[in-house]
């Protein structure tokens, strides 16, 4: 065995340098897979071939045991979709119209009649909030969008066309990124005008900094894959690969990412409103109805505490619904 | 085997199941085996056998999944089994050492070696921290490490594959256990290595007598190495014997397909000595190659922390593959074969020296002209999990060049690809599902069958076979000798494995540190290597250093272009 040693080292003059500093982008050797990880595919595989001998749980068995044993995320699913039906439907949740009030019945207290109470005007605050949904969601879902778009996109060419590209972009995002994101909306919603549409736009482009850097670090690790290879080495063009491969494979942790800004979003949207920036009275939206209330906060409590949980229960719901959509993916992968 | 039956470890009817989303599954059934002191005892298998798993039942290092239906494991009158947490600290270590699979993982990489040796001696407080920094020098030392001072100091990405395995046996045997678990020490490594590493466990283990259980799934390695070898498939031990019983005279069916499929230097050869397509006589001089490289060097720049500078990855090689033939480039890793391939692919930019497809100079053809000679060359890669994207359907995969030419209409595209899934032997219902629900062997398949759907002259394999295992190797293999039969296609076949180079290759160009070290026809150069390197590449193939040599009776099967 010193043999080899010795004739490597007598051929060879200077020893090479070591695995360590050999450019790791460039060297298709440290590219080629461990074998713990092939070991453990090809386990699977062993599992596969003998599926029929396995003592087999039932696809309902399974998944119900699943979602029994998380009811945190059956509540989360069921809280979204109220909200989805309010937002689209408010008339089937609450019949009623959320502008009309009847002045005798102001300021009352949560009761069988008056779900949330009545504001200062009388009108029912159980109506409002659903019939704010809509406003509030559609800001929230466009802010998303926006964010979502602007994000991948940017953090697509960065992270595939990489060198000076990259380097521009991504101190660009560092830039975005210093400035607190409610502090940017507010400036950009100067610039813009009030309105709901506005704040929408205002709080997606706040949030294209997180998502272009968690796109573009997903793009640089499938860019390095195998698979990628083999298809330029099969004569696609560059955009095909880059469209069909790794776009799809990138934005999974995009998405999940999404879902958890939906809650972000939805509390921004409610944070600008509140301060005003929103669509102007009497419009109800959630921000405005807590703002709205802060007048009352001594004598009616309900005027800002519940529809303030509504939103809180939006965001918890988003944030677990984006933990479950982040597991499920994981395990796929 | 020595005189002594000191027994160490028994094990009696021991079954395990893991939980998976599929069900659960019996990876271990029934498995009864037991080993002596100074005995070597080796578990061979395919993947899915259970032999890791046995192995990690010994240790109880099993995966939070898997449970231990029944069974028992005696270790030196201790039950294994069934002991608490606190009576396994006391087993582990220091009655019996492992030595995990992959060395390239297995180290804490912000830790000196010096310390990660020392540690097993800490913990069970054997020495204090002065005693234990000398005695991990020393177990360094006794591993085989050049300059352990050095190698005690420094951290494990400054260490090559080899050096790391070493360490691993090191902190293994620091505290002189009598029972050593090696799982596939060696399989992340070259064969050169392999030989170093196997031969220092062999002289170690002697010494002090200690007894080894070798899990592998290389039949030459357990034949080189073990006194005893236990066969398990299917999580069942199917044969157990000395290495003359089992591979010599192999009873169970079983362990003969095992035998079959393994490739060895004595084997039929696969390939067809004179592929029928090439029109006219043996191919002239003149004839253009389907490539041919002249000169070729790659420099990778070194990163400035390194020193800067920069690393030549391929020095000057040349070779030409003739229209229809094989050529195979050998050597171990960072050898720079595989670069060498992606410079012929085109892939990388040469430094200097130049590729000819059929005759034509393609070192600078960019852009659109070489999407369109990309037409004419294929690559297969070596690990069919990471080659196939996994959102597509095997269909789309196998018609993606197809689709990125042009050729045909969405149907005939379709068509082409249900007619390409025939031709590599996979049923017609597999074209509908994706690569996760296909095993290896399907997955490299799937990968031959798109490289071949534009009909390219030059298909470059990529160590094609090496994430297989051996039986699936042995169909991809005769798959591929049987399809540059019927297509007259050109392979360009990367391997670090000589006993598979010699099955499917007309001609063999061995590499080493980016030079050509030797080249020429297979027969040629096996029978009479010519070069020190090839000859100590040869001599370091398991299997072929024994008195024993591997059954080979039915490794070639019947085929009709053999001679």
């Amino acid at each position: 065995m010193s043999s080899l040693d010795a004739l490597r080292a007598g051929e060879r003059g200077p020893e090479p340098p070591t695995e360590a500093f050999v450019p790791t982008a460039l060297d298709p050797n440290t590219r080629a897979d461990k074998f713990a990880a092939t070991s453990s595919d090809r386990f699977a595989d062993a599992v596969l071939d003998r599926e029929d001998e396995l003592v087999h749980r039932g696809f309902w068995q399974t998944h119900l045991g699943e979602l029994v044993r998380k009811p945190g995320l059956v509540l989360a699913l069921l809280w979204s979709a109220t909200i989805v039906v309010a937002a689209f439907a408010p008339s089937l949740l609450a019949p009623g119209d959320p502008l009309v009030g009847v002045p005798a019945d102001k300021l009352q207290p949560p009761s069988s009649a008056h779900w949330f109470g009545t504001d200062q005007l009388g009108r029912d605050l159980y109506t409002r909030v659903v019939h704010g949904t809509q406003l509030t969601l559609e800001a929230a879902l466009t802010a998303v969008l926006v964010g979502l778009v602007v994000g991948a996109l940017i953090g697509l060419v960065a992270g595939f066309v990489g060198g000076i590209v990259d380097d521009v972009a991504m101190r660009v995002v560092d830039v975005l990124l210093s400035i607190p994101a409610l502090l940017l909306s507010l400036a950009l919603i100067t610039v813009l005008g009030f309105g709901t549409v506005n704040v929408a736009i205002a709080v997606g482009l706040a949030n294209v900094a997180s998502v272009s850097r968690i796109m573009r670090s997903e793009v640089l690790r499938v860019r390095t894959s195998v698979y990628v290879e083999a298809s330029h080495a099969g004569g696609s063009r560059w955009w095909t690969t880059l469209g069909r491969h790794v776009l799809p494979n990138s934005v999974g942790p995009v998405v999940v990412l999404a879902a958890l800004e939906l809650g972000g979003a939805v509390l921004a949207v409610s944070s600008l409103s509140f301060l005003g920036y929103g669509e102007p009275p009497p419009a109800p939206e959630w921000g405005a109805l807590v703002a709205g209330g802060r007048d009352y906060l001594r004598t009616s409590w309900w005027l800002t505490t519940l529809p303030g949980l509504t939103i809180v229960a939006t965001v918890l719901a988003a944030g677990r619904i984006s933990r479950a959509l982040d597991g499920d993916a994981g395990r796929n992968r | 085997m020595t005189a002594t039956t000191d027994r160490l470890l028994t094990v009696t009817d021991l079954a395990v199941s893991y939980r998976t989303r599929h069900g659960d599954v019996r990876a271990v059934r029934d498995v009864s085996l037991h080993v002596d002191a100074g005995e070597t005892v080796a578990v061979v298998g395919e993947s899915g056998s259970g032999k890791s798993t046995t192995a990690a039942a010994v240790v109880r290092l099993l995966a939070p999944s898997a449970r231990i239906e029944h069974g028992t494991i005696d270790l030196l009158g201790r039950d294994v089994a069934g002991a608490s947490p606190r009576e396994l600290q006391a087993v582990r270590g220091l009655l019996v050492g492992l030595v995990p699979q992959d060395p390239t993982v297995s180290l804490n990489p912000v830790k000196r070696i010096g310390e990660q040796v020392a540690e097993v001696l800490r913990i069970h407080g054997l020495a204090d921290r002065r005693v234990a920094g000398i005695e991990a020098v020393e177990a360094l030392r006794r591993a085989g490490l050049s300059d352990p001072e050095v190698r005690a100091r420094q951290y494990p990405h400054e260490l090559s594959g080899g050096m790391r395995q070493r360490v691993l046996i090191a902190i293994a045997l620091v505290a002189k256990p009598r029972l050593l678990v090696a799982d596939e020490p060696t399989s992340a490594l070259d064969v050169t290595v392999q030989r170093q590493i196997l031969d220092h466990i062999d002289e170690l283990t002697s010494e002090t007598s200690t007894g080894v259980l070798l899990i592998t799934h290389d039949l030459g390695v357990a034949a080189d190495r073990a006194d005893r070898i236990v066969v398990m498939s299917q999580g069942r031990v199917v044969e157990t014997g000395t290495p003359d019983e089992v591979l010599g005279s192999p009873r169970e069916p079983y362990t003969k397909a095992l035998l079959a499929a393994a490739p060895s230097l004595r084997g039929a050869r696969r390939v067809a000595a004179e592929p029928a397509v090439v029109s006219g006589a043996a191919p002239s001089d003149e004839a253009p190659a389907a490539l041919e490289v002249r000169g070729l060097v790659k420099d990778f720049p070194l990163p400035r922390t390194g020193g800067g500078g920069t690393l030549r990855a391929v020095d000057d090689v040349s070779f030409r593959v003739p229209r229809g033939h094989t050529l195979a480039l050998v050597g171990e890793s960072g050898s720079g074969k595989s670069t060498t391939a992606r410079l012929a692919l085109r892939l990388a930019e040469p430094t200097a020296g130049q590729v000819l497809i059929g005759g034509v100079d393609v070192s600078h053809t960019r852009g659109s002209a070489l999407r369109a000679l990309r037409r004419q060359m294929q690559v297969v890669y070596q690990n069919p999990y990471s080659s196939l994207d996994p959102r597509w359907s095997v269909e789309r995969i196998i018609a993606e060049p197809l689709r990125a030419f042009g050729v045909g209409s969405r149907r005939e595209q379709a068509a082409r690809a249900a007619e390409l899934a025939d031709l590599v032997a996979l049923p017609a219902s597999v074209l509908r599902r994706r690569p996760a629900e296909l095993s290896g062997g399907q997955r490299q398949r799937v990968a031959i069958a798109r490289a071949l759907s534009v009909r390219p002259d030059l298909v470059v394999l990529d160590e094609p076979v090496s994430a297989l295992d051996v039986s699936v190797q042995a169909q991809i293999l005769d798959l591929l000798s049987d399809l540059q039969r019927e297509l007259g296609v050109t392979y360009l076949f990367i391997s670090h494995d000589l006993a598979v180079v010699r099955q499917v290759a007309d001609e063999v160009v061995v590499l080493r540190n980016g030079r050509v070290v030797e080249s020429g026809a297979v027969e040629q150069v096996f029978a009479d290597p010519q070069h020190a390197y090839t000859a100590e590449l040869l001599a370091a193939i398991p299997g072929t250093t024994t008195h024993r040599p591997l059954a080979s009776a039915a490794a070639g099967p019947a085929r009709g272009g053999e001679r």
